[in-house]
């Protein structure tokens, strides 16, 4: 629970009390009036007597509810956490009252909703920001299966990640296929490692569901094999991938490559991005990301960091010879002050809200607004390079 | 990467070695060709058309298999498909996909069709080939019957895009023709449900607000010649009024008026006049607005030449206007014009991108029939417009039939034009098949034929070959080792 308090926005919370019953998946409703009430949580502003019943759960603000005469009108009935307060009508939470754990799995408000299906992984990457974890966590896709038609229609985007989620088979496509049933208006962005797609069917099987907006971001770190699988840790893991790449752009899935850029990486960055264009031309976006400091990256920082201002001419030739062939590119998780100008144009706010924080130092930077900050784990570890930028586009002297 | 600074990982994490080792000490060589590009380099290409420049130790280094495995240049090999180790067994499936892609046009056929409406011209331009001065419509025009016919052959192509081409002579002296033919066409493919482009290949002297508002009305495109400034144009393309150029300008204008300015394009041709002025051929398109010019050499087998009509002129004088030209280009962009040569355009495709190009002079086979056929005015159907040219000459060796009587199968399929292909393709033909610029050119039947007699041709004293050899490496030599012309050369594959 350390990490969780000092990202931007809390996920997760203890409730200041335990209950003995399941888990449930529910939506958050601040209307009393609202209809549909058995998987619905009411969140109330203060202790009061009039309220309905029926409500899978009632949070209270500001209070304790064991203080209210005739809290048996309110059963189940917990004092919001603080750090949640933010909660609010169409977010979705999951409750575990016999641990009195609270989690947040979906905010309305928000661009960067994500569903971690599993922390299963069949790779074991060195700069892995969720280290794998072998455990059984299949209640997790029970979880989100729960949730998805609890979420907005209007939702723009939902992220798929892990872990591998290819891992599930079945349940990752029965995931997919729930998801065109409730969210049809709603862009999947899946995040894999690709290597299962070496297997034709699950290709095939992926482009069946024929979800109407679903892109596979795949990630590959360097365009001879050894070095990918070494950075990976899994012999046989490139050739996978690629075979997998291949079979999904035969089945006519939209694909997106990551790349990380770290100590392993850059050597071969320039020469990837051009094996990118030249293999792989059908892939419709190409990530280049800086290093999230955090996990199995944390504990092989000193190895793996490499400062961004030592790799702007890898960096150029790479976005340059991608954007030459007329890929897509974008460049995430570097902050605006530490690129050559040149690259602004490709540099996007690629940080998850609820993980992406600022310097004081950047208080003062004419561009802050444009730029994609922090990750919360980054602020400790960063660039020497990291300075405001005045209005004419120049670094401040500090 | 350099091995001696191995990253400490945590313990939880292998080794870098355990990975490195699997390369093992050995490796195959993959499919390549290589040729000089100067006295101490070489040019190598693989089989997908990916190309490395090496110096003559390397090279020989690679060839005698005694590269050492992880230095940056084995791995620039490897990772370019030129070689192959105990790593990993996928670059087999990559480079059938890219071979693959470079070849993926030839299941479509042609997608291009000429329409020689008319041999008729009121211009009478020496270097021409074809064109006939008479008001004998019978005798010189397409006849509607024909045209239906050959309508026919465009929607029997399995391509989904297709490109009809209006050709003459004049084609605007036929206009009732072109307008019968596009109203049958966007009729048929109401139901055929094509994508279909239409170009008019004309010198704009007889546009008219009538036919710039059908050209309008069915988003079709003008194609006009224009050879560089005043005198040079008016040299070579002479009419009554001596006004060839002003027409054309004027011509220009009205077309972009009335169809917007991507809709109109020009094409000029080199002839003596034109070697000792490049600079101002490129400053006149600059000058007009045209964001791109194709520096064309005259055909050397033409009319024009074979009959002493004009001077001809050696491919190595139209290789020095080229280079002058291509670098005036260059200097021009530098200083922030944005503008391209087209002929270096699609040769640097061809070089830098995983994907094929339609130009029918370079295809392997070639691209006489496959990339392009050419209906005739009198009902011909000839494998392409040079082929057609050539039979004005009274050399029918590359008519494939007759639209009255012949299906598209029986002339695509026709023994002849298969014997031709097979013959054509430069991975089998003399020379072509070691040569190190092979995935990059191509194979011209015609051209050998009319030059040398035979389709195949004597590479050695090839004009063609010449031509796009020296090109092709003056290109990479830009790529490689001009840091101010290679990005610009690399935005034109776009």
């Amino acid at each position: 629970m350390s990490d969780m308090r000092q990202v931007a926005v809390a996920l997760h919370s203890r409730l200041s009390m335990t209950r003995d019953a399941e888990p449930q998946v529910m939506r958050i409703a601040t209307d009393s009036s609202c209809p549909s009430r058995k998987c619905t949580a009411l969140v109330l502003p203060s202790l009061t007597v009039d309220v309905p019943s029926g409500f899978a759960a009632y949070f209270v603000r500001d209070s304790k509810p064991e203080a209210l005469p005739g809290v048996s009108l309110l059963e189940p009935s917990y004092s919001l956490p603080s750090a949640l307060s933010y909660l609010d009508e169409g977010d979705i939470i999951r409750l575990n009252p016999r641990y009195g754990h609270l989690w947040v799995m979906y905010r309305k408000a928000s661009k960067a909703n994500s569903m971690l299906l599993t922390e299963q992984c069949n790779s074991w990457c060195v700069m892995c920001s969720q280290p794998p974890v072998a455990t059984d966590d299949r209640w997790l896709v029970d979880a989100w299966k729960s949730a998805i038609p609890l979420m907005a229609t209007d939702t723009v985007e939902l992220g798929i990640t892990g872990g591998e989620p290819t891992l599930l088979g079945d349940a990752f496509l029965d995931l997919l296929a729930t998801c065109k049933q409730h969210l049809p208006q709603t862009g999947l962005h899946v995040l894999s490692n690709g290597r299962l797609f070496n297997y034709l069917s699950l290709a095939q099987q992926v482009a069946r569901v024929d979800h109407p907006d679903l892109v596979i971001g795949i990630s590959l770190y360097s365009d001879i094999a050894w070095q990918h699988d070494f950075i990976v840790q899994s012999p046989g893991a490139f050739d996978q991938t690629i075979r997998g790449l291949l079979n999904l752009a035969r089945c006519g899935v939209r694909i997106e490559l990551r790349v990380v850029i770290h100590s392993l990486s850059v050597p071969r960055l320039v020469g990837l991005a051009a094996f990118i264009a030249r293999n792989l031309p059908f892939v419709e976006h190409v990530a280049l990301m800086g290093l999230e400091p955090i996990g199995f990256a944390r504990a092989n920082l000193a190895s793996l960091w490499v400062d961004p201002v030592d790799y702007h001419v890898e960096l150029e030739s790479a976005v340059s010879e991608l954007a030459a062939n007329s890929m897509n590119v974008s460049i995430y998780n570097h902050q605006l002050c530490v690129l050559p100008p040149t690259l602004w144009a490709f540099a996007r706010q690629s940080i998850s809200d609820w993980k992406n924080v600022y310097l004081p130092i950047c208080e003062g930077c004419a561009v802050r607004e444009r730029c994609g900050g922090f990750f919360h784990s980054a602020a400790r570890s960063h660039s020497r390079a990291i300075s405001p930028i005045a209005h004419d586009g120049h670094l401040v002297p500090s | 990467m350099a091995t001696i600074d191995v990253p400490q990982l945590n313990k939880a994490f292998a080794s870098e070695y355990r990975f490195r080792q699997r390369t093992g000490k050995e490796y195959a060589l993959l499919p390549l060709r290589f040729l000089p590009l100067d006295d101490d380099r070489y040019v190598a290409t693989n089989f997908a058309g990916e190309y490395i420049v090496l110096a003559r130790p390397d090279l020989q280094a690679l060839i005698r298999h005694e590269l050492v495995p992880q230095g940056g240049l084995y791995n620039a090999l490897k990772a370019k498909h030129f070689l192959l180790d105990g790593d990993s067994s996928v670059a087999i499936d990559l480079l059938a996909c890219k071979y693959r892609t470079k070849h993926s046009l030839l299941s479509q056929l042609t997608s291009l069709f000429l329409f020689v409406v008319t041999l008729r011209c009121e211009h009478s331009c020496p270097y021409c080939q074809v064109s006939r001065q008479s008001q004998d419509r019978h005798a010189f025009d397409m006849r509607r019957c024909d045209a239906e016919r050959a309508i026919d052959f465009v929607f029997s192509s399995p391509s989904e895009h297709v490109k009809v081409e209006f050709q003459g002579g004049e084609p605007l002296l036929n206009f009732d023709l072109i307008r019968w033919v596009v109203d049958q066409v966007l009729e048929r493919n109401e139901t055929e449900k094509k994508q279909i482009a239409f170009v008019i290949a004309t010198n704009l002297a007889l546009i008219d607000n009538d036919i710039l508002a059908f050209c309008k009305a069915h988003e079709i495109f003008i194609s006009t010649s224009l050879d560089g400034p005043r005198d040079l144009h008016n040299a070579n393309r002479p009419r009554p009024g001596h006004d060839s150029y002003e027409r054309t300008l004027e011509g220009i204008a009205k077309a972009r008026d009335a169809l917007g300015r991507d809709r109109v394009a020009a094409l000029m041709t080199t002839t003596r006049a034109s070697l000792n002025q490049p600079e101002a051929i490129v400053d006149e398109y600059v000058r007009q607005g045209f964001t791109s010019i194709f520096l064309r050499a005259l055909s050397p087998f033409g009319f024009a030449v074979k009959t002493g009509a004009i001077d001809g002129y050696t491919t190595d004088e139209w290789l020095a206007f080229y280079r002058r030209a291509l670098a005036h280009i260059l200097r021009l962009n530098m200083q922030g014009v944005v503008f391209r040569e087209e002929y270096a355009a699609l040769l640097l495709r061809k070089i830098l991108t995983p994907y094929p190009t339609g130009y029918v002079d370079l295809q392997s086979p070639a691209g006489i029939g496959l990339s392009c056929i050419a209906f005739n005015y009198e009902g011909s159907i000839y494998a392409s417009d040079e082929a057609r040219m050539l039979a004005e000459m009274g050399d029918f060796t590359f008519r494939l039939g007759r639209l009255e009587s012949d299906s598209i199968e029986a002339v695509l399929g026709s023994p002849k034009l298969l014997d031709y292909l097979a013959i054509s393709m430069t991975e089998s033909a003399p020379m072509c098949a070691d040569c190190g610029l092979q995935p990059y050119c191509g194979s011209d039947p015609v051209y050998h034929y009319s030059t040398q007699g035979d389709m195949v041709g004597r590479k050695t004293t090839s004009g063609f070959c010449r031509k796009n050899m020296e090109i092709i490496k003056h290109l990479i030599r830009l790529l490689e080792d001009d840091r101010e012309a290679s990005p610009i050369l690399r935005s034109w594959i776009r």
